[in-house]
């Protein structure tokens, strides 16, 4: 199969980029999107042209390092299934694919379809923990976590980090990212000493990195790939005012 | 390629006397750094990992001075990140016989006699520990009504002792790494440097004191030094092209200390993983493993008669050959991972095979307990293997093949994880120490986080007792960065006609037919005449386009390519010079009348530690020594 695609290319930070139009060829239905790439950029070094800077690394959905904006999607058409994980059967070769980074405002460019996501980082280091050392702790069946907090907290401990809430929302806000790494502490017992602190301080921090503010959009959710639920957001919510007030 | 005898190595900190008491011991010996010296000493560590996350957090708890530096955009996604099943750990909270003897034991065996005796026993020891500190971190295992944590069981053991959290149980321990790393760099004592990747070792006055790298988005080439070096850099699966490893899991950062005096040892211990997809097309770009907890329900089957054009439901139970539970009745499908690789390719190559695999069933799984169980318990695994097969496993079996998966060799440690050169220990998949031939599921996590949070904690301090260490020699400096530019020049310069994937595929056929899953003395020797040919077209055909001062992924490929070159020539040598079967290492002239390994304790019961000379390599022996276990053969039939 031979797809056409519009793939954005942007030398550094400063250059304004452009879309590039490219044909590929000796496409089969279970490559993966990520492998189409791989086809396409082996074509061009051999052609001497530069490659396509795109970042990944694990190719099985869980490291998070993977993400394109695919014909105005992050991650792509198909639900809850990072950039990776897409196969090629699921492109109508017929249209052309268009191929962008994610874009929002804590995330610049850093070359070809690679951001710089390392705010997400900065939000999970100024409160995204708990305050233990290495051999201090208790028996780990010193306390019983019932069923039904354990997994809550498990739902939202799924988050990869990808940002595609980010790049889908209207407002680059990030709070989805930040409402599961609440939730997931808040549930459990380990995650309550410092709560309060913890939403309040990660919230603060986003909002100083310049991530947007929430307006319940809800693309967030839609766009997420582990499915974490526009819930997180108020239980965020409810432990921030909590501590306001 | 030849080799030469050496002296013979010894592990020189592990205590003699009772196994029970060793680290104790050992704990109680090593001497200890003032808190106010601490915060003096620097240490790096390369990679964010379990093993290394979790050292350079704990480090950091001490007081050190923490450089953290990986090749991603951020250290949450290094690649344990991806581990499934679980993490073992002798609680006996199933109450069904385990203990930290029992765990020693199995994984001694498993690791089939070829693992040192007191870090295994050590790793076993502090199991328990690990999970009641990822519990206190907010580490979300699984758990019962009643609130208690959920146990399951792994291949190679016959109690139940494997912590998970779903299939993700590597992405939880790693976020609860990751935390308390995040923790430590908001703190201010560690400095956090992701996508950077080490290119070499500064070595001054015999001391490992610092690492040249290159910041992967400026291109810009620095130097940072430390009163100790930890690499953490993980396995080096990849030299293989196809594995279950990420893209980016290279064996640079080990391999140039290698060459900087850092002994590699057992580096032909590779472990093939049994369940993993089929390889589809020419442009496969990596293998997904399917987790080797789906064998607790799951059922290991293909078609009695070769060529079977029947579907799965369609063929009869009498016509179906469960060829695990058929050869290994005690252990059936949960039979250790390299017998269960092998086992899955004799019935392939008896043409018994279905496609390019074989079945994983969980029909009867699913009559016994009902769908909602099975995808309470596998559900992610499910749907991955759906989106990737177009498959629903629900209804019809997967199609699973054994893949490269881990690495049991690498630098070569003693008990306190020091390397021959002062200065560098070498934590988690990156070492060689407590898996021997082979490494039981569950147990890579284990050890990530034991060594990381537990042993170079409480050890590295012995070492830095004598520090702070002065000055770093300006030369020593200077002729790291001049090597490290001139390979970056050097693959620009070629401007040839092959891509470094191409090569990168093409070693991996070779190392995959003649040092995979099963090697033979002649196939090892071809590999041994080709591998050097490669390289040297390598080096005169490559084509990276692109510059050096700047973010360029080919050149970052090709580099970790021109390593691997070299990596996989030391492997077949390796491989070549065991004429014994053992694990994971498989050597066709050295096997029962019934196909099983045969171990060859006489001639081969010692660690193979390889000695860089820049010609002819040397090989130093560790014998082992058994007290606590007798070797015997592994039988899990």
């Amino acid at each position: 199969m031979k797809y056409t695609l519009r793939v954005w290319r942007q030398n550094g930070p400063d250059d304004r980029g452009r879309l590039v139009e490219y044909t590929v060829d000796g496409i089969t239905p279970d490559m993966s999107f990520l492998e189409m790439l791989d086809v396409l950029n082996e074509r061009l070094l051999l052609d001497g042209d530069e490659s396509i800077a795109f970042d990944h690394d694990c190719r099985e959905g869980i490291c998070g390092m993977c993400g394109l904006m695919i014909n105005g999607t992050a991650h792509g058409p198909q639900k809850a299934t990072t950039t990776c994980q897409l196969h090629m059967r699921e492109f109508d070769p017929r249209k052309p694919i268009t191929i962008e980074p994610w874009r929002a405002r804590p995330f610049p460019v850093v070359r070809d379809l690679v951001v710089d996501r390392s705010a997400l980082d900065r939000v999970i280091e100024s409160g995204g923990h708990v305050g233990v050392h290495a051999g201090a702790a208790p028996d780990a069946h010193a306390v019983p976590v019932p069923k039904p907090d354990a997994d809550r907290a498990f739902a939202a401990a799924a988050c990869i980090g990808c940002g595609a809430c980010v790049a889908a929302c209207p407002n680059g806000s990030a709070m989805l990212f930040t409402a599961a790494k609440a939730v997931h502490l808040a549930a459990l017992p380990p995650g309550q000493p410092e709560r309060g602190t913890r939403a309040l301080t990660m919230v603060q921090t986003q909002d100083d990195l310049g991530f947007g503010g929430c307006t319940q959009a809800g693309e967030c959710a839609t766009a997420c790939p582990k499915e974490i639920g526009t819930d997180v957001i108020a239980l965020l919510n409810r432990d921030v005012l909590w501590k306001v007030d | 390629m030849n080799y030469t005898e050496g002296t013979p190595l010894r592990d020189t900190r592990a205590p003699d006397g009772p196994l029970e008491t060793r680290w104790e011991r050992r704990r109680l010996a090593a001497r200890l750094v003032s808190p106010a010296n601490r915060r003096r000493m620097s240490v790096i560590v390369v990679g964010t990992g379990l093993a290394g996350a979790s050292a350079a957090a704990t480090l950091a708890e001490l007081g050190y001075q923490v450089l953290s530096f990986c090749y991603q955009d951020s250290p949450r996604r290094a690649h344990s990140v991806a581990a499934q099943g679980g993490i073992n750990a002798a609680k006996n909270y199933a109450g069904d016989g385990d203990s930290t003897a029992r765990l020693f034991h199995d994984t001694i065996k498993g690791g089939d006699f070829r693992a040192r005796e007191s870090n295994v026993y050590r790793l076993t020891e502090v199991s328990g520990a690990i999970i009641d500190h990822c519990v206190a971190q907010g580490v979300p295992f699984a758990r019962e009504y009643g609130g208690l944590l959920d146990t399951r069981s792994f291949g190679g053991a016959q109690v139940s002792r494997t912590f998970y959290a779903r299939g993700q149980t590597g992405q939880q321990l790693l976020l609860g790494a990751y935390q308390a790393l995040a923790r430590q760099i908001h703190a201010g004592r560690v400095v956090s440097r992701p996508r950077t990747e080490m290119l070499d070792l500064v070595v001054s006055d015999g001391r490992a004191r610092g690492v040249v790298v290159r910041d992967l988005v400026t291109g810009e080439i620095t130097t940072h030094t430390a009163d100790a070096v930890v690499l953490a850099t993980g396995g080096y699966g990849n030299v293989f092209h196809l594995s279950t490893n990420a893209k980016g899991s290279n064996a640079t950062a080990i391999w140039r200390a290698h060459k900087r005096g850092a002994w590699f040892a057992n580096p032909c211990f590779t472990q093939i993983h049994p369940t993993c997809i089929p390889v589809g097309g020419d442009h496969q770009s990596k293998l997904t493993l399917m987790s080797e907890s789906l064998r607790n329900d799951g059922r290991v089957w293909v078609p009695a008669r070769p060529g079977d054009p029947r579907r799965p439901a369609e063929i009869p139970e009498s016509e179906r050959d469960y060829f695990l539970e058929r050869r290994y009745p005690r252990f059936g499908n949960l039979v250790p991972r390299d017998i269960a690789a092998r086992a899955t390719k004799a019935v392939c190559d008896e043409g018994k095979g279905v496609g390019r695999g074989v079945y994983l069933d969980f029909a009867d799984a699913i009559a016994r307990l009902g769908r909602d169980v099975i995808a309470e318990r596998y559900g992610n695994l499910f749907e991955m293997y759906q989106r990737i097969t177009a498959e629903d496993p629900y209804s019809t079996p997967m199609r699973i093949y054994p893949a490269v998966h881990y690495t049991m060799g690498g630098l070569w440690v003693d008990y306190d994880l020091r390397s021959t050169i002062p200065g560098l220990f070498v934590v988690g998949e990156a070492n060689f120490s407590d898996h021997g031939a082979n490494r039981l599921g569950a147990s890579a996590l284990m050890q990530g986080l034991a060594d990381g949070y537990f042993v170079l904690p409480a050890v590295i301090g012995d070492y830095l007792a004598d520090g702070p260490f002065g000055a770093v020699s300006p030369e020593a400096v200077d002729e790291a960065e001049d090597s490290v530019h001139a390979t970056v020049a050097a693959l620009l310069a070629v401007n040839g006609d092959r891509t470094p994937e191409s090569f990168h595929r093409e070693l991996g056929r070779v190392m995959w037919d003649h040092c995979g899953m099963e090697r033979s003395a002649d196939g090892l020797a071809e590999a041994l005449k080709r591998i050097p040919d490669l390289r040297a077209d390598f080096w005169r055909r490559v084509k990276v386009t692109g510059s050096g001062s700047a973010l360029n992924q080919t050149l970052e490929h090709a580099g970790r390519v021109a390593d691997f070159l070299e990596l996989a020539e030391l492997m077949c040598l390796d491989a070549l010079h065991r004429a014994e079967s053992c694990g994971g290492h498989f050597r066709a002239e050295s096997q029962t009348p019934d196909g099983e390994a045969r171990r060859d304790d006489e001639r081969f019961a010692y660690v193979a530690a390889w000695e860089h000379t820049g010609g002819t390599p040397v090989l130093h022996r560790e014998e082992l020594a058994f007290t606590a276990v007798r070797p015997s053969e592994r039988s899990y039939r």
